[in-house]
């Protein structure tokens, strides 16, 4: 898979070009700063972008802003965009630029290369990657709806889901079966009153309802 | 800084003319206590040296300061400006000695007795003739065109002596910035030993945990690579435990959020945080000065922190506006109310911090809610940035 990779620290450029060639992915460019991103991410041939989201000029959120215009241009593009802090606020704008393909990690996820490798691979697939410390600020308002209307294990595996993992590992952190998570899943579909569709899409609908995108 | 009174807008020419008149009748009424006054407090003042005058100027201050403030407020309508502020304040339950002698180190006492003498001598007379010729069906058409001129020059007259002069204001003024200088210096210092400390605790000490592991993973690769694993797993661990702990030390200097997406963004991200609904609403054209806008974003964020601690709220809101050259902001809660600012540290803490930028906080909290604080702080916001579109909650 072909992928743009955007940070402006030459260390973890390298660091994350080697690690990310490593686990099978091609690093098509690699740019340290926003004029050069947007170049990049005019190339046809990529078909994803890791991002950081503070870069030159300004050093402020340019990478994000990015990542939100690249999806307006190439709608369901898919974004790994990575912080040195994460805010609920970001991954808001983040995931409404679109159905899908979005990650949203702390860099220092990157220290698993193995689940950070895969987590590149389900945001290229359409899915959706949401750092635990988002998820745990946004578990944090149990009191609105529509979370309200889960059970607190509901609830549990709709964090689970938004952090980007599959029914066999949710069942696996749980101590349950995956029939179980299976049953779990299909409560909160239909509590949240997510039309049946194709499962991955009902999955990223169920975790944009729950950020309230 | 006590801003130079603005203009009031003009009222209608024949009813000002009215109301002077009325206040030209009020004062040659308030002769004769402005007269007892200043007798009470020249005998008095003349006599406290035996003690027996002492009762004299404790009825006899009083008098003056009341009859001082009529004619300060009817100068001030006169005129069509703000009243100019009085005297300062004596605290409650202060002893009679204490208060005599606060009043000796005030200068608007001193100005009063001289406006005092001023007023029965002068000032009665201009009023009284002015009086005259109201009543007068000849001097009527005096009276038409007079009454302005004339008033406002007794009332100028007043002012003269009533209104803290500018060395006076400057004085004070200088009081004030001594004080809000030593808070923000302490305020630092205070800063600087949280940060001292939590990089201490935190970062450092699990950055020398992290070096231990490392050393002891080398030496365990050749003998016992399980062991190695197992060390260097910890040392990965301990690294994700340093870099959180280096975001809350960012988070607490300036929080990133703030210089990505300024104070309305940043009160956004606060709100989101929070574990009840926050409705954010802000007009704001420009930026504020960064270290306004750092002060504003670290009081919203102590209201709201105390919001979700205290007040038991099912809902809260935040507005922030600019006018009139003051940014406002105003959070509130429907909770349980009762908040009480000299009752913890924190409110006070961000008061003085306000305070340093002439900013001042007002929290109004009955028994029962809602809680509503106010936050205003005098300042100019830079040009318009372009600001990306906030989320609304
Ligand atoms: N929104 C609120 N609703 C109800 N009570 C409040 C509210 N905000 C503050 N209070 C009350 O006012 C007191 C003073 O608040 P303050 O922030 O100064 O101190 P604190 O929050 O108790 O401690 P800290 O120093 O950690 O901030 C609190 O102890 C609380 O009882
Ligand atoms: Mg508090």
């Amino acid at each position: 898979m072909r992928l743009v990779l955007a940070e402006d620290s030459a260390l973890l450029r390298v660091g994350l070009t080697q690690l990310l060639e490593s686990r099978g992915f091609e690093i098509l460019h690699a740019v340290d700063n926003a004029a050069a991103l947007d170049e990049a991410l005019a190339d046809p041939a990529a078909e994803a972008a890791v991002l950081d989201v503070r870069m030159p000029p300004t050093f402020t959120d340019e990478g994000l802003r990015a990542a939100i215009t690249a999806r307006e241009a190439r709608p369901g593009f898919p974004v790994m965009v990575l912080s040195q802090y994460v805010e609920a606020l970001y991954a808001r704008e983040l995931f409404a630029s679109g159905t899908g393909a979005v990650g949203y990690l702390l860099k220092d996820r990157v220290s698993d290369v193995a689940e950070f490798a895969e987590g590149v691979r389900r945001v290229a697939s359409g899915g959706t990657v949401l750092d635990p410390e988002v998820v745990a600020a946004v578990m944090a308002r149990r009191h609105e709806e529509p979370l309200e209307r889960l059970t607190p294990r509901e609830r549990e595996v709709l964090a689970q889901m938004a952090e980007g993992r599959s029914n066999a590992a949710i069942a696996q952190r749980m101590v349950v079966t995956e029939k179980a998570v299976a049953k779990h899943i299909n409560a909160i579909f239909t509590k949240l009153d997510l039309p049946v569709d194709e499962d991955d899409h009902r999955r990223v609908r169920a975790v944009l309802a729950w950020l309230r995108v | 800084m006590p801003v130079e009174p603005a203009p009031r807008a003009p009222t209608a020419r024949s009813a000002s003319r009215l109301r002077m008149t009325g206040y030209a009748a009020l004062q040659v009424l308030l002769f004769v206590p402005t007269l007892l006054a200043f007798v009470l407090c020249a005998v008095g003042g003349a006599l406290s040296l035996v003690v027996l005058g002492l009762p004299l100027l404790a009825i006899g201050m009083p008098l003056l300061r009341w009859t001082a403030q009529r004619h300060r407020v009817m100068a001030a309508r006169c005129l069509g400006i703000e009243v100019p502020p009085g005297p300062r304040r004596t605290p409650p339950g202060e002893p009679l000695y204490g208060r005599l002698m606060l009043w000796a180190r005030d200068p608007m006492t001193w100005r009063e007795l001289a406006w005092a003498l001023a007023s029965i001598t002068i000032g009665f007379t201009v009023s009284l003739a002015f009086l005259v010729l109201f009543l007068g069906i000849v001097t009527g058409l005096v009276w038409w065109y007079g009454t302005e001129p004339i008033m406002r020059g007794r009332a100028r007259l007043d002012l003269m002596f009533l209104a803290y002069g500018r060395t006076e204001r400057l004085e004070q003024r200088v009081a004030e910035l001594t004080e809000t200088r030593a808070d923000v210096v302490d305020h630092a210092a205070a800063e600087l030993r949280r940060i001292e400390r939590d990089l201490h605790d935190g970062a450092q000490a699990r950055l020398v945990a992290l070096s231990m592991s490392l050393g002891l993973a080398e030496e365990a690769f050749a003998t016992d690579p399980e062991r190695a694993r197992a060390l260097v797993n910890d040392a990965r661990t301990t690294t994700s435990a340093a870099l959180t702990d280096l975001r809350n030390v960012v988070r607490g200097i300036h929080p990133p959020v703030l210089a990505d997406r300024g104070l309305a963004g940043a009160v956004q991200a606060l709100a989101l945080d929070l574990p009840l609904p926050v409705e954010v609403e802000a007009s704001l054209p420009g930026r504020p000065p960064a270290p306004v806008e750092s002060a504003l974003y670290f009081t919203i964020a102590e209201c709201l922190a105390n919001i979700g601690k205290h007040s038991g709220a099912g809902n809260a809101w935040v507005l922030m506006r600019h006018r009139d050259g003051i940014l406002q902001a105003i959070v509130g809660d429907d909770g349980a109310g009762g908040a009480d600012p000299g009752a913890g540290t924190g409110m006070l803490g961000v008061m003085r911090r306000l305070a340093a930028f002439d900013g001042t906080m007002t929290v109004a909290s009955p028994v029962g809610g809602p809680t509503i604080v106010t936050l205003e702080v005098p300042c100019a916001l830079s040009s318009p940035k372009t600001a990306p579109s906030s989320v609304s909650d």
